[in-house]
């Protein structure tokens, strides 16, 4: 209780300024506070740091194909075992890693953005603007996505690989296909909190301090609506994750022969009773990305919320 | 050679008078070089009939064998066998319906329906192979009990040919000018020209007969609609007792089956759905299942799952060639409207030099020791089988530095980023496939060899459904060939090459204007192969024709058409106990269904 009492006090005092924590440098405090959620951090900058300087100290070409050496489990030579072909995983997981970890995120960012403007557009206006765009979300969400999908990849991939190459057309349309299709859930949740945060008191205050309507959401009613916004972004990286190796499954993600975490463990399937490290790093990597992701949510969405006071 | 060929001729003569025994002749051929199917059937082409094979399991009585399950990973949708799209429907349409004869291991015609195979000794083959008579076997009786007669036979050819029903059979009736019901057991075939094949028609996959008064009122337009399509009325040794599309065929014991004591199963079932390595599991594995098909599944696999006992994996040859297609159209430009138009001059494939040296850049051997093992042999030919059009003039090499000099003498220099290119064009190309695991680890392997010699493979797979699908609507079809390489299997439908080799005749390229209908997904076109395709079709010397087939064989592979790159075996699961399945390349797996039993 002690420690409450000086920022008590710089709230009450008129200065001028706003307090000097800022609802960001506040949230980080009580991040850090946090144990899983700084772990989750821990954990996630060493696999982007990993996938992203470890491909230029690890050397080993992902596409060495070497029968002699296949299927063997970890060893000096190839600290994560080889494949069937005998190339190298540790290799093959740092490389798509990047493109996995790029479109997992990616793809949520987008459904995020999508969500949360869509679902604050609704709940702030209502009326036949909530009427119109909830409409349209029944409609995304009752749409068959798989055949969706194939549709839009069939229409646009030859497009877009001829404007931006054969890799970064496929991730664009790819990222943007997860994303579009799973914002959904979010304008919901968004819309839900703004329905009753927008009658709370202090957006009243700020309404008849004559905010206008884009700061009434930006400042007040957003930062308070972030925190299931954001448990549901870190599910959505997860779902990206899994959503691209089923596409490449089908054919339409990413060449066959370009690592991503799901097309290792897609490969791997079929040996797993006699080459298990084959699908355990791989599947591992998916593991500990997902949970720490969902850790940093959880973090977050306790430090985000002003409402909740925190243990020492 | 022509001296080879007449004194072989004169040995067939020996035979047939009896002055020399078959198995003798058999001998004799293979000690020339040939195998035992080759011989058997240039004997059947010197109007020596085949012998039937005694059955080694004899039963007393019908039935009392329990339920049969088998296990096939594409799912049947309907059981017309002449409306079949894939081995899976025609296969489900075996157990209920039958054909005329069908073949046996070895290519030999063996009779089904009828009362014996036609010959020429016996009055029923004409020499010149214009027309054939079909004496038909007597007290057979389709499942709902009305007796099978020439009429149905004739019937069927009727509803097949009939342009309006649209059935996909009707390749193999092409050549029929009339067809005639002499009595009531018996049905004359006059054909337009020699029929070198004249068993096509009525015989194996394509010849299964239905009955006339099923499907008298749907003939033509209508015949989509037959109830029959759905709930097969046959004579096989099995009544259709459940049918769920895409789901599970069930069927049992037909009572008044024509074959004494047969079938030996009660009951059976072919369950369809999930894909191969699952279906290996369930009968080698976990021995839910008797019999599992087409295991297109890693060798290894296959014998790590072996090792659990239950069950073993049959293996057989068949005609089917795993190979590359080089794109002879330009699948990168459009020409009115249509990429890879058979107009159209491929940018860089067209150049003889870098096909040759594709064909240098594919290890065959790692291939097939590394992911098909007993699965399939390494051969140069694209023709195979049977053994008789084998062709022994062609070789082939794996050797990056022989097709790096290919390209160098050929004027492909290479870039600053290693990729060799002349005239601005870059050898950078697209190589597709299905989606199956062993295709693509094939396309990593042949990739990477091709990167040391300067050529850059991007590589694309595509689900199977819509690979293989007849959708003139869908670019990613092998038909489309909208990439530079393709690989896929074809498979030898009969023991026959006419049907086969026609995938390489100018007229079958495929394209817009056929439906992507043409067999011919190269786009290649070549006179001489023409005219040897054409000669061979109405050769009746059997001895010519194979060396017509070879010639043909020969072309394709000089000008690098396509790149063989294993000829694959037959490959199935079945459970320890089950046998008498008499599996083979030239028929449906349910050829000899009547036969199966449980040891």
């Amino acid at each position: 209780m002690a420690s409450r009492a000086p920022t008590l006090a710089a709230d009450l005092s008129l200065r001028g300024r706003p307090a000097a924590r800022s609802l960001w440098s506040e949230a980080f405090r009580r991040f850090r506070r946090h144990r899983l959620a700084a772990f989750g951090a821990v954990v996630l900058v060493f696999m982007v740091a990993a996938v992203l300087v470890g491909p230029f100290v690890y050397r080993v070409p992902i596409d060495e194909i070497d029968f002699k050496a296949k299927l063997q489990g970890p060893s000096w030579a190839h600290p994560l075992g080889t494949d069937d072909l005998g190339q190298d995983l540790l290799a093959r997981i740092l490389y798509g890693g990047r493109i996995s970890l790029a479109v997992g995120i990616a793809a949520m960012l987008i459904a995020v953005t999508i969500g949360v403007s869509v679902g604050a557009a609704a709940g702030h206006f209502g009326g036949t603007t909530d009427h119109t765009l909830m409409r349209l979300t029944d409609l995304f969400l009752s749409l068959p996505q798989l055949p969706l999908l194939l549709l839009i990849v069939y229409l646009f991939r030859d497009a877009l690989k001829k404007v931006l190459g054969p890799e970064a057309g496929i991730f664009i349309m790819i990222v943007v296909v997860i994303g579009g299709l799973r914002w959904m859930p979010v304008a919901r949740l968004v819309r839900a909190q703004f329905l009753s945060l927008r009658e709370k008191e202090f957006v009243e205050a700020a309404r008849s301090l004559g905010a206008p309507a884009l700061r009434q959401v930006a400042r007040h009613i957003l930062p308070n609506a972030l925190g299931p916004v954001i448990v549901a972004g870190t599910i959505d990286v997860a779902a990206a994750i899994i959503a691209e190796s089923s596409l490449s499954f089908l054919g339409l993600g990413f060449p066959p022969d370009i690592p991503t975490w799901g097309r290792i463990l897609f490969d791997a399937k079929d040996n797993l009773d006699f080459a298990p490290h084959w699908a355990v790093f791989p599947g591992t990597a998916i593991f500990l990305t997902v949970l720490s992701i969902n850790y940093i949510g959880d973090g977050l969405r306790d430090a985000l919320d002003p409402r909740k006071v925190l243990g020492q | 050679m022509m001296d080879e060929a007449e004194a072989i001729r004169a040995l067939a003569r020996d035979v047939k008078a009896g002055r020399t025994s078959r198995r003798r002749f058999v001998q004799t051929m293979v000690g020339l070089g040939l195998t035992a199917p080759m011989a058997a059937q240039m004997l059947t082409a010197a109007g020596v009939a085949a012998q039937p094979k005694p059955a080694v399991f004899a039963p007393t009585r019908r039935g009392g064998g329990g339920h049969l399950k088998t296990l096939w990973w594409q799912a049947p949708t309907l059981l017309n066998p002449h409306f079949a799209t894939g081995t899976k429907d025609a296969d489900a349409a075996r157990i209920f319906y039958e054909p005329l004869a069908g073949f046996d291991p070895d290519g030999n015609l063996t009779p089904i329906l009828a009362a014996e195979a036609p010959s020429v000794g016996a009055g029923t083959l004409a020499k010149d192979l214009t027309w054939v008579t079909w004496r038909l076997k007597k007290n057979v009786t389709w499942h709902d009990g009305k007796p099978f007669t020439a009429d149905d036979v004739v019937f069927t050819y009727e509803f097949v040919a009939d342009p309006a029903t649209a059935a996909v059979t009707s390749g193999a009736y092409r050549e029929i000018s009339r067809i005639e019901k002499v009595d009531s057991h018996t049905v004359k075939l006059t054909f337009t020209k020699p029929q070198p094949f004249w068993s096509d028609a009525f015989c194996g996959n394509r010849g299964m007969i239905i009955p006339k008064h099923q499907f008298d009122a749907y003939r033509g337009a209508r015949s989509r609609e037959a109830p029959a399509n759905l709930k097969p009325v046959g004579t096989g040794p099995f009544k259709c007792s459940d049918f769920k599309p895409g789901d599970i065929v069930k069927g049992e014991i037909h009572a008044a089956y024509h074959v004494a004591n047969r079938p030996f199963f009660d009951t059976m079932e072919m369950k369809g759905g999930g894909d191969a390595t699952s279906a290996a599991r369930a009968v080698l594995q976990t021995g839910e299942y008797d019999y599992a098909w087409n295991m297109q599944v890693e060798d290894d696999i296959l014998r790590r799952l072996e090792q659990g006992g239950k069950g073993r994996v049959n293996i057989w040859p068949t005609g089917n060639p795993e190979h590359i297609q080089c794109n002879f159209s330009d699948p990168w430009t459009e020409v009115e409207g249509e990429r890879s138009h058979p107009k159209s001059t491929h940018p860089f494939l067209s150049d003889l030099a870098v096909r040759q040296a594709l064909n240098l850049l594919v290890d065959r051997a790692a291939v097939q020791e590394q992911i098909y093992g007993r699965q399939g042999q390494t051969s140069a030919n694209f023709l195979n089988a049977p053994s008789r059009y084998f062709s022994k003039n062609t070789r082939w090499e794996f050797n990056v530095d022989k097709a790096n000099a290919v390209l160098d003498a050929a004027g492909w220099k290479r870039g600053a980023d290693g990729v060799r290119a002349k005239d601005g064009k870059r050898l950078k190309m697209l190589y597709q496939s299905s989606i199956n695991a062993p295709r693509q680890k094939n396309q990593q392997i042949v990739k990477q060899a091709a990167a040391r010699a300067g050529i850059e493979l991007e590589l694309k797979s595509v689900v199977a459904s819509v690979f293989f699908s007849s959708d003139a609507a869908n670019p990613d079809t092998y038909a489309h060939f909208s990439a530079d390489l393709q690989m896929y299997n074809t498979t030898m439908t009969a023991p026959d090459a006419q049907y086969f080799m026609n995938q390489f005749c100018s007229w079958e390229a495929a394209s817009k204007a056929n439906k992507y209908q043409g067999r011919n997904a190269t786009r290649w076109r070549n006179e001489e192969y023409d005219r040897a395709y054409q000669a061979a079709d109405s050769e009746v010397d059997p001895v010519k024709r194979a060396a017509l087939f070879i010639k043909m064989n020969d072309l394709v592979i000089q000008h690098v058409v396509v790149i063989p790159v294993l000829w694959r075996n037959g490959v199935s699961a079945s459970a320890l106990k089950l046998a008498g399945m008499d599996l083979n390349g030239w028929d449906s797996t349910f050829w000899h269904l009547p036969y199966w039993y449980r040891a």
